[in-house]
């Protein structure tokens, strides 16, 4: 028995039939990393999730087979399949927020595992437990499992989550984008000690993600996924290296573009648009932004980067106006604009619009979306009947979609199609000045391009200024002229994108700019040893 | 909005839709097509069901299938008018509780927890006992009564809509009120009001029902459904069918309502859109 998991030609189909899995074929060897790569939709958890033999929501494994362990997954019943989980095979959820008991301390989830199936006595569980807990670095190894989730930190309750994947001394960890809801400064952290932790027990996984800088350093093969059928599979340099086939090609260009490409040919204006001098502000007692001040010219891209909790979001809701600053003015034009939003004119409303990171709610699921693009120029332009419908119809055109989208609702439309319906709704309003905070990070990366290459397009045709809050470096370097780094809601550093990708000042910036993964197999390991 | 298009309607919608048909018809002809008088005594108390009295007869010798055809007016009518105003005070209400906040939200809120504390029966005793027991009265206070429910749920629907980022940007467009309630809060939190309604409906039912037994509902001889179960109900005593045709003529009801609801629930249970 070479092979640890062994699927050979696995069909899965949805409860309405859709077919999800068209055959997918796969080995994985002792302690051996298998990355699946792909789109939303190309069958990534699928696979691993049949892989336990489970399939969500109601999905079918309607034909091939999955032999783990040298058992037939598919038609072992349901006992032997439940013995099997925890104990060969083990789950980590991207959300580790949601998928422990926040009820329940985390000793008790994770040595559940091995008291369940009877595989280890309480002592000896606890042992392992500290010993995964001081494998995966965290604080007070004896202890930390007595802390509740909310006691502990993101980064650490993912490492715990992996902590309890472990807990049953699996043979095959299924990870499903285990880093992807992290900072990037954290991000790296859990990456390096996660394969640490793989090394050192031999443990085999399905490395699950869409951003094949993050896979390239963890991965011995890759195998990429699309619509449900295997595009290629090949050791990790050398697919990276030498795709073979038109999609990889164009996933790996994508990686290499963001990461390559140098600062854009652009021109902003030199009169001032926005200026907001010295705000404070607090959510209830909390203050969240401490003396922020920072100036924008008119057709000028501001990246404002940070972690989450930086108060880069909260900005974006003092410009808008939802939430008053306790101190300090935003300035328009020179003009003060009023902090709540019920005491700004119609003007003021339109010349400020915002764009957010999830467009599925960002859309009202019962309105067309010729409604949602066309209400702003009623109200704001005062467009109505043939004009108001030609209107909608040049906006669609100009983000790129065909004019008869003005009929559909929001359900019938793509990820990356919606965020551009909000792009024309805000639009729609002539802004001079489009806040869009984080509106790529929920999107595929080759639909995050499109999205960034129609933003470039659009200021170039416009001349429309940019608030560009995002977490994601790539981007920033792309289409910012400056940038502002934020940390804990101040402002650490501002400076023009080639300086401050050149020469960082603050050690908080430079820590940032390290952590973003490229795309050599080695750069983890350069990171680990430069520290 | 669009009406959803249905290629198949499932079985048992089409039930439900025909049980709603037929109280329909009843509701509005059912007086016309009773073969005797609702008030009519003829013949022995609980008669057995025979040729001429096909459901039997009730505890006064009255025509069992008569004074049900004639209840049915008066039954579905009280419900659903109380059921319709109580929607249309609760609702709008709740909605612009959740979407002002403050201190409106505040004192509506406290105010409906102190009438819902009070048990409904007691409340419903009071007014009637005050205002006396007439038609209007009744529906009037079933519908204050509930609408207090409807407003609990309408607030918490809408609170959770208020905060969605398609309501926020009606909001940064500077969007009056109602447009804030018609077009971005009711769309969207129609699916589980109308869930409520179809409850609500068969609620009232029951409570005119109770409120009958005490003598403050229909009063008699009017008959009504839940008011002949209550009559009736000592036939089950006797091993006897009587209370079982009015009864389940509600149970009928109820079953139908929910069914058509049901249906035209199916698929959109998501009150913050797809792939949520």
């Amino acid at each position: 028995m070479s092979h640890v998991l062994q699927i050979r030609d696995l069909r899965v189909e949805a409860p309405d039939g859709t077919v999800l899995l068209h055959g997918v074929s796969l080995d994985l060897n002792p302690g051996e990393v298998l990355g699946l790569i792909g789109e939303s939709g190309a069958g990534k958890s699928t696979v691993a999730l049949a892989s336990m033999g489970y399939g969500r929501g109601g999905c079918r494994i309607t034909g091939g087979e999955i032999r783990l362990a040298g058992t037939e997954m598919r038609t072992a019943p349901r006992q032997t399949r439940e013995a099997l989980r925890g104990t060969r095979i083990a789950y980590v959820a991207q959300s580790a927020a949601a998928a422990f008991n926040p009820a329940m301390r985390l000793e008790r989830q994770i040595l559940e595992v091995p008291r369940v199936h009877g595989l280890m006595n309480e002592a000896e569980a606890r042992v392992w437990m500290t010993d995964l807990f001081s494998a995966l670095q965290l604080p007070d190894p004896e202890h930390f499992g007595r802390r509740f989730p909310h006691q502990v930190s993101g980064g650490q309750l993912q490492r715990a989550m992996i902590a309890m994947a472990m807990a049953g001394k699996p043979d095959i960890l299924v990870l499903d984008e285990p880093t992807t809801a992290l900072d990037v400064t954290t991000q790296i952290e859990v990456l390096r000690l996660l394969r640490d932790v793989i090394r050192r027990y031999g443990t085999a996984a399905l490395y699950i993600t869409h951003d094949l800088a993050v896979i390239a350093q963890i991965a011995d093969r890759l195998m990429v996924l699309r619509n449900g059928r295997e595009v290629e599979t090949g050791p990790t340099a050398a697919l990276l290296d030498t795709p073979q086939q038109d999609y990889t090609r164009l996933l790996v260009a994508e990686r290499h573009g963001s990461l390559t490409a140098s600062q854009r040919m652009h021109n902003p204006g030199k009169d001032e648009l926005l200026a907001i001098e010295g705000v404070d502000a607090f959510y209830g007692r909390t203050q969240v932004l401490h003396d922020v001040s920072l100036r924008l010219n008119r057709g000028e891209t501001l990246a404002v980067v940070g972690e989450s909790g930086s108060g880069k979001s909260t900005l974006a809701r003092l410009i808008a106006g939802l939430l008053p600053p306790a101190r300090g003015e935003v300035r328009l034009d020179g003009a003060r604009l009023p902090p709540e939003l019920s005491q700004r004119d119609n003007a003021q409303l339109r010349r400020v619009q915002l764009v957010y990171q999830l467009p599925d709610v960002a859309l009202n699921p019962h309105q067309t979306v010729g409604e949602a693009i066309g209400r702003p120029l009623a109200l704001f332009g005062g467009l109505r009947g043939r004009a108001l419908k030609d209107e909608v119809a040049r906006l669609l055109d100009q983000i790129g979609l065909p004019a008869c989208f003005a009929a559909r609702l929001p359900g019938a439309l793509s990820g990356g199609q919606k965020q551009r319906v909000c792009i024309a709704r805000a639009l729609a309003a002539k802004p001079d000045l489009l806040i869009c905070d984080e509106v790529t990070s929920a999107l595929d990366p080759l639909v995050a391009e499109d999205i960034l290459r129609l933003l470039l397009q659009l200021q170039n045709e416009l001349g429309i200024a940019y608030l560009f809050i995002t977490h994601d470096l790539s981007v920033v370097r792309r289409l910012a002229d400056r940038v502002m780094v934020m940390q804990t809601g101040r402002i650490i550093e501002t400076a023009g994108t080639a300086t401050l990708f050149a020469t960082p000042e603050q050690a908080y910036t430079r820590r940032l700019l390290a952590a973003v993964p490229e795309l050599r197999t080695n750069w983890l390991d350069e990171v680990t040893a430069a520290h | 909005m669009t009406l959803p298009v249905f290629g198949r309607i499932p079985l048992s919608a089409v039930f439900g839709t025909l049980i709603l048909a037929g109280t329909l018809v009843l509701f509005l002809f059912g007086p016309m097509l009773a073969p005797y008088g609702q008030e009519d005594v003829l013949g022995m108390p609980f008669a057995e069901p025979s040729a001429a009295h096909p459901l039997g007869l009730d505890q006064n010798g009255r025509d069992m299938m008569s004074r049900l055809l004639h209840g049915a007016r008066m039954s579905v009518g009280v419900s659903l008018t109380a059921v319709v105003i109580s929607f249309c005070i609760g609702v709008p209400l709740g909605f612009l509780a959740a979407l002002r906040g403050g201190w409106p939200d505040l004192i509506g809120a406290r105010l409906v927890d102190i009438v819902m504390s009070i048990p409904v029966l007691i409340s419903a005793l009071v007014v009637l006992q005050a205002l006396g027991s007439s038609l209007p009265v009744l529906i009037g206070t079933i519908a204050l009564l509930d609408s207090t429910r409807v407003f609990r749920l309408a607030r918490i629907l809408a609170q959770g809509i208020v905060v969605m980022e398609y309501a926020e940007v009606a909001r940064l467009r500077g969007e009056g009120l109602w447009w804030m309630l018609r077009r971005e809060i009711l769309p969207n939190a129609l699916p589980p009001l109308m869930a409520e309604f179809g409850m609500r409906f068969c609620f009232a039912f029951l409570f005119v029902a109770g409120l009958s037994y005490l003598g403050l509902g229909v009063q008699p001889p009017f008959a009504d459904w839940g008011g002949m179960v209550r009559d009736c109900q000592q036939g089950i005593l006797y091993g006897l069918y009587a209370p079982l045709f009015p009864a389940g003529t509600i149970a009928l009801v109820t079953i139908g309502v929910n069914l058509v609801v049901d249906w035209a629930l199916a698929g959109r249970t998501t009150i913050q859109g797809e792939n949520r």
